[in-house]
C-alpha cells in the first residue's frame, strides 16, 4: 500500500500522488477501481484530509482518476489523457538515456533496453 | 503583550501555530480559550465572543501545556466532570477509546506519567465531541506509536465531523503532515498566515550551475538566500518552481534543479528576514 517517507524532501501531497500513480501504472489499482476514500487515507496515514484531497484533485486534473459525486474517486480507464505528464517523462527519459551513454552504455545495448520495455 | 490582527481559521481546517520561543503562542491560546480577556479587540468563534461564554465553550475542547485535573481525581472522575460540562459528551466514544488508550481509569491522574496524562487529556477531549479543538504542544511526551494514533483520531474527526483544530508546535515535520493552514507568530505579531499549499508554492530552492563566464548570481535575480559549493549555487527564491526555472533559463544554465522546501526551511527563511537565524557563535 501507500507509504510515506518522512525523510523524503518532497511535499506529502506529491508523495501521495506518486504513490497512487505507481499503483495505477503497475496495475495494483485496475481501471474503474475505487480509490481509498479521503477519510480512510487521512486516518490510515495520519495526514490532513485536505492534503489528500489536493493529491486527488491534481490526479483528476491530470486525467489519471475521475470522481463520482457521493461515491468517491476511481481509476480512469482512459490512458491517453495526460499529455503534460508524457512530455515530462519523455524529457526525463532523454536525460537518463544521455547519462547512460556518458557512462559507456553502447547504442545497441540502449536500443535493446528500449525494445525490451516496449515489447512488454 | 501580543498584538494579533485578523488571525483567521477557516472551519474544518487544521491550523498550525508556529513561532520562536516567547513569541506569544500560548498566550494567544489562553485568549482563544477564554482564560485571558483581551485588552482591546475581540476574539470570536463562529462570530461569538469567547470571553465568559459558557454555551460556546461547551463546543471547544482544549489541551493546554499543563492540563488541569482535580488533585485526587482519577480519569473516571474527570470523565464525570467533562460529561457534566460538555452536553454532547459521548459515552459510547469514551468506551471505544478505552481500548485504544488502555489506561487505568481508577488510578489518580497525578500518579500517571506525563505521557499517560496527555493520553488521558486526549481521551476526554475527543469524547467531548468538540467543534473546535485547541492543542498546545499536544504530542509532547507521547511515544511515536501513540503520536500517530492520536493524530489518526484527530484527522478522522476533521474529515468526518469537520472539526476545526488549532495546534501549536515546534515539530514542523509533524505539522506539515497534519496542517492545512499555518500562521507564524513572532514577537507577539502574526508574521504571516497562509494555507500550506500557498506556502509551498511561494518559495523554492534551486540548484543551479551557470555556464562559464558567470561566476556570481546575476544581480537581477531576487534571491532570498544564496550559497555556493564548487560551481553549484543554491538559491532560495520567493516564487514557484516554474517561474524560477523560466527566470533562470535566460542565463542558459548547465543545470537547474528545483527542490521543494520543507516547512522547516520555509520557517527559517521567513524568520530570517526578521533577523532571526541560527547564529554562528563559538563558545
Amino acid at each position: 500500500m501507500l507509504t510515506l517517507n518522512y525523510r523524503d524532501s518532497r511535499p506529502i501531497y506529491e508523495q501521495i500522488k506518486d504513490g497512487l500513480r505507481r499503483m495505477v501504472v503497475s496495475g495494483a489499482l485496475a481501471p474503474d477501481e475505487k480509490l481509498p476514500s479521503v477519510r480512510a487515507l487521512a486516518t490510515q496515514l495520519s495526514i490532513n484530509p485536505n492534503t489528500i484531497q489536493r493529491s486527488y484533485n491534481e490526479l483528476e486534473a491530470e486525467g489519471l482518476i475521475y470522481s463520482v459525486p457521493g461515491k468517491g474517486s476511481f481509476v480512469s480507464p482512459d490512458r491517453s489523457a495526460d499529455l503534460r505528464r508524457r512530455l515530462e517523462l519523455t524529457e526525463k527519459f532523454r536525460e537518463i538515456a544521455a547519462e547512460l551513454r556518458y557512462l559507456g552504455v553502447g547504442q545497441e545495448e540502449l536500443l535493446a533496453l528500449v525494445k525490451e520495455v516496449a515489447d512488454r | 503583550m501580543i498584538q494579533v490582527k485578523n488571525l483567521t481559521m477557516p472551519q474544518g481546517s487544521v491550523y498550525g501555530l508556529v513561532g520562536p520561543n516567547g513569541a506569544g503562542k500560548s498566550t494567544l491560546i489562553r485568549h482563544l480559550t477564554g482564560i485571558y480577556r483581551p485588552d482591546s479587540g475581540s476574539i470570536t468563534i463562529d462570530g461569538q465572543p469567547v470571553w465568559e461564554n459558557a454555551a460556546l465553550k461547551a463546543r471547544i475542547a482544549a489541551i493546554p501545556d499543563d492540563w488541569y485535573y482535580f488533585n485526587t481525581a482519577s480519569i473516571r472522575d474527570m470523565m464525570r466532570f467533562y460529561r457534566g460540562f460538555y452536553p454532547r459528551f459521548s459515552q459510547e466514544r469514551y468506551e471505544k477509546l478505552r481500548d485504544i488508550f488502555r489506561l487505568d481509569e481508577k488510578r489518580p491522574i497525578r500518579r500517571l506519567s506525563k505521557g499517560m496524562q496527555k493520553q488521558a487529556a486526549f481521551w476526554l477531549s475527543l469524547s467531548a465531541m468538540p467543534d473546535c479543538l485547541i492543542l498546545d504542544e499536544p504530542v509532547d511526551g507521547l511515544d511515536p506509536v501513540m503520536r500517530r494514533q492520536v493524530w489518526s483520531l484527530v484527522m478522522g474527526d476533521v474529515s468526518e465531523r469537520g472539526t476545526t483544530v488549532l495546534v501549536s508546535s515546534h515539530n514542523l515535520r509533524e505539522l506539515e503532515d497534519v496542517c492545512d493552514h499555518v500562521g507564524i507568530l513572532d514577537h507577539g505579531k502574526v508574521l504571516l498566515e497562509r494555507s500550506l499549499a500557498q506556502l509551498q508554492d511561494n518559495m523554492v530552492k534551486l540548484q543551479v550551475v551557470f555556464p562559464d563566464g558567470i561566476t556570481e548570481v546575476p544581480a537581477e535575480i531576487p534571491v532570498l538566500h544564496a550559497s555556493k559549493i564548487g560551481r553549484i549555487h543554491t538559491l532560495i527564491l520567493r516564487m514557484n518552481a516554474d517561474e524560477a526555472t523560466a527566470l533562470l533559463a535566460q542565463y542558459q544554465p548547465l543545470l537547474v534543479d528545483a527542490v521543494p522546501l520543507t516547512l522547516e526551511e520555509i520557517f527559517i527563511y521567513e524568520l530570517g528576514g526578521a533577523d532571526y537565524a541560527v547564529k554562528d557563535i563559538v563558545l
